[in-house]
């Protein structure tokens, strides 16, 4: 199934990307491509092939419960764009109409 | 046309949040605990820089499984970590690490009683996720849409957070309640969080759809409930609200709804809620969890005993009321109290103590707001002061007296009844000569209850009563005015 031009701008909208029109076509074409390539995988026979979501056999892997110092504030707060009253400080987070 | 209440159906699911008591956070071992200066407990993982990766927290998938299981759940073999795509600046990685198509734990249920009835509530599913950071908003009365910028913390981003899903089962704000009250309960005694609302360390939200007969119903997402009053009361104004609207033949709207705790109202969030488009897909950066099933019944076996067996054993073998039994179940603290006093009492009975600790001692503490955990006394001390209320040594009233002096200074019963001079007199002797006193000095009544009158025989035991400064042993007094009057 191609991407359409709606597909282009959702997604572009999901991730916010401000695409130009040159953009958004080469992706269409791009993204469609990509996704017809992934088609070819589901003509394989998966009959009782259990998905996999990782391609490492691994599992369990975690730690103990234990504390590790945090960084020093001054540190956490070095690469922030714009800082106040020690936290990070960030445009409105809802414009008047979404 | 408007329809009789009772055709109305009311269909109530619940989403319950849990921060988990975990001394790190999920994905990295900065510290988890509750305020303290913004931006003190982060690191480069829950900052969400570039090129981190995650290692989650072995405690916190223990305790998971523990609920998991509590609540009767199928525990997954094999589960794992999605991301959940969306943009938000309390969540500095632009996704929230959770669990989607495999939760821990999946298809339980919830077994609690109604005005007693026995009700089971579904659990769909019990997963496990990380907890955002906290925004505050600047300017525009500190609304999110009216505010100039916003303010974020990221001391809680990070912190393990279980998420609880129940069937829409629940069919009323009362059975709501019960069910968050029950749960609040079973993750006390389990041990895996503060479970304090007003913390957000529990927090609920609920769907609420009422239906009537030929009018299906619009399901409405309640938020912003922070207390078990404000669960029961927001959704038992949702569900006047939509009746209502049903009865009036107004057209419902699929919404999220804020509780106003002041104004007692659910308020419309955003009307036009665009179709959320998480884009799940597998954490490739965490592998699979798959519990041993020797661990898992380790986990088992290391359960306690949950407040609802302990309800209904203590209401079979110490034969305690349904209120006596909920009060001392409702908490770990409670319980534990009530049990180590039934161990120290020598005279008083289980029932006795029961009613004590489940009214007397309850009360004074949910006047005050504490806990059974800020307790000053022990329950050595408490058990005996029920001793010397059973053994007829003081009566009820001075007993309420002292416990009220010895939650303020932890003090024990018997010094404090000393201090006080408050033994109840029982000794015969002594109290004769006051009822001979009494009798002497209201003969005219005397005279009345040897005609065989009782009527005013009241008058003559508080006679006693007040002259003893209440510390007579009224079973004793009646018996020697009884004696004296031949009265019988
Ligand atoms: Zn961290």
């Amino acid at each position: 199934m191609p991407i359409t031009r709606k597909d282009v701008d959702h997604v572009a909208r999901l991730a916010r990307l401000a695409l130009s029109e040159e953009e958004k076509a080469a992706l269409e074409e791009q993204l469609s491509k990509i996704l017809a390539h992934a088609e070819r995988v589901t003509s394989l026979d998966t009959e009782g092939v259990p998905p996999t979501s990782h391609a490492i056999q691994l599992a369990n892997v975690a730690r103990s419960d234990d504390v590790v110092d945090p960084l020093s504030r001054d540190d956490a707060l070095a690469n922030a764009p714009a800082a106040e009253e020690h936290q990070f400080r960030v445009p409105r987070i809802l414009e008047e109409e979404e | 046309m408007t329809a009789p209440s009772a055709q109305f159906v009311t269909t109530i699911g619940l989403e319950i949040h849990v921060e988990l008591k975990t001394r790190t956070k999920m994905f990295c071992g900065c510290p988890v605990a509750f305020g303290g200066e913004p931006n003190t407990r982060v690191c480069p993982v829950c900052l969400g820089h570039p090129g981190t990766l995650p290692v989650p927290n072995e405690k916190a998938i223990e305790l998971t499984n523990k609920i998991a299981m509590a609540l009767d759940c199928e525990i997954a073999p094999h589960s794992i970590f999605h991301r959940k795509n969306y943009f938000y600046p309390d969540m500095p990685k632009n996704y929230q690490i959770s669990q989607y198509d495999i939760p821990i734990g999946s298809r339980g249920s919830l077994d609690m009683e109604v005005g007693g009835e026995s009700r089971w509530i579904g659990i769909t599913r019990v997963h496990l996720e990380e907890d955002t950071g906290k925004s505050v908003h600047v300017g525009g009365g500190g609304r999110i849409r009216e505010a100039e910028y916003s303010l974020e913390d990221f001391n809680r981003a990070g912190t393990p957070l279980v998420e609880i899903v129940t069937e829409p089962d629940i069919t009323s704000a009362e059975e709501a309640r019960v069910f968050a009250q029950e749960l609040r309960s079973i993750l006390e005694f389990l041990d895996v969080s503060d479970v304090r609302m007003e913390e957000g360390s529990l927090r609920i939200d609920a769907n609420i759809s009422v239906e009537a007969p030929g009018r299906s119903g619009t399901k409405v997402e309640v938020k912003n409930m922070n207390s078990m009053r404000s669960v029961f009361r927001a959704l038992e104004f949702e569900e006047e609200r939509q009746r209502n609207a049903l009865m009036n033949e107004e057209e419902l709207v699929q919404m999220t709804r804020h509780w106003d705790e002041k104004s007692g109202v659910t308020i419309p969030g955003r009307v036009k809620e665009y179709a959320f488009d998480y884009r799940y897909f597998p954490e490739p950066d965490l592998t699979p969890i798959e519990p041993s099933i020797e661990w898992l019944r380790q986990l088992q076996e290391e359960l306690p005993e949950l407040p609802i067996a302990k309800r209904r054993r203590w209401m079979e073998e110490l034969g305690l009321g349904p209120y006596d039994a909920q009060v001392l179940t409702s908490s770990p603290g409670v319980s534990v109290f009530f049990e180590e006093t039934l161990e120290a009492v020598k005279d008083a009975n289980p029932k006795q103590v029961a009613n004590w600790v489940a009214n007397n001692l309850a009360g004074a503490l949910s006047d005050t707001g504490e806990r059974f955990s800020d307790l000053k006394i022990t329950p050595s001390q408490f058990a005996e002061l029920m001793d010397m209320v059973a053994s007829g040594e003081i009566n009820a009233s001075q007993g309420k007296e002292i416990l009220s002096a010895m939650l303020l200074t932890g003090t024990s019963p018997g010094s404090i009844a000393e201090e006080r001079d408050m033994r109840q007199v029982s000794d015969r002797g002594e109290l004769e000569a006051v009822v001979d006193e009494v009798i002497s000095n209201n003969a005219e009544v005397a005279d009345r209850i040897r005609a065989g009158d009782m009527k005013p025989f009241g008058v003559l035991v508080g006679a006693v009563m007040r002259a003893t400064q209440g510390k007579a042993n009224a079973a004793v007094v009646t018996e020697i005015l009884k004696e004296k009057l031949g009265a019988s």
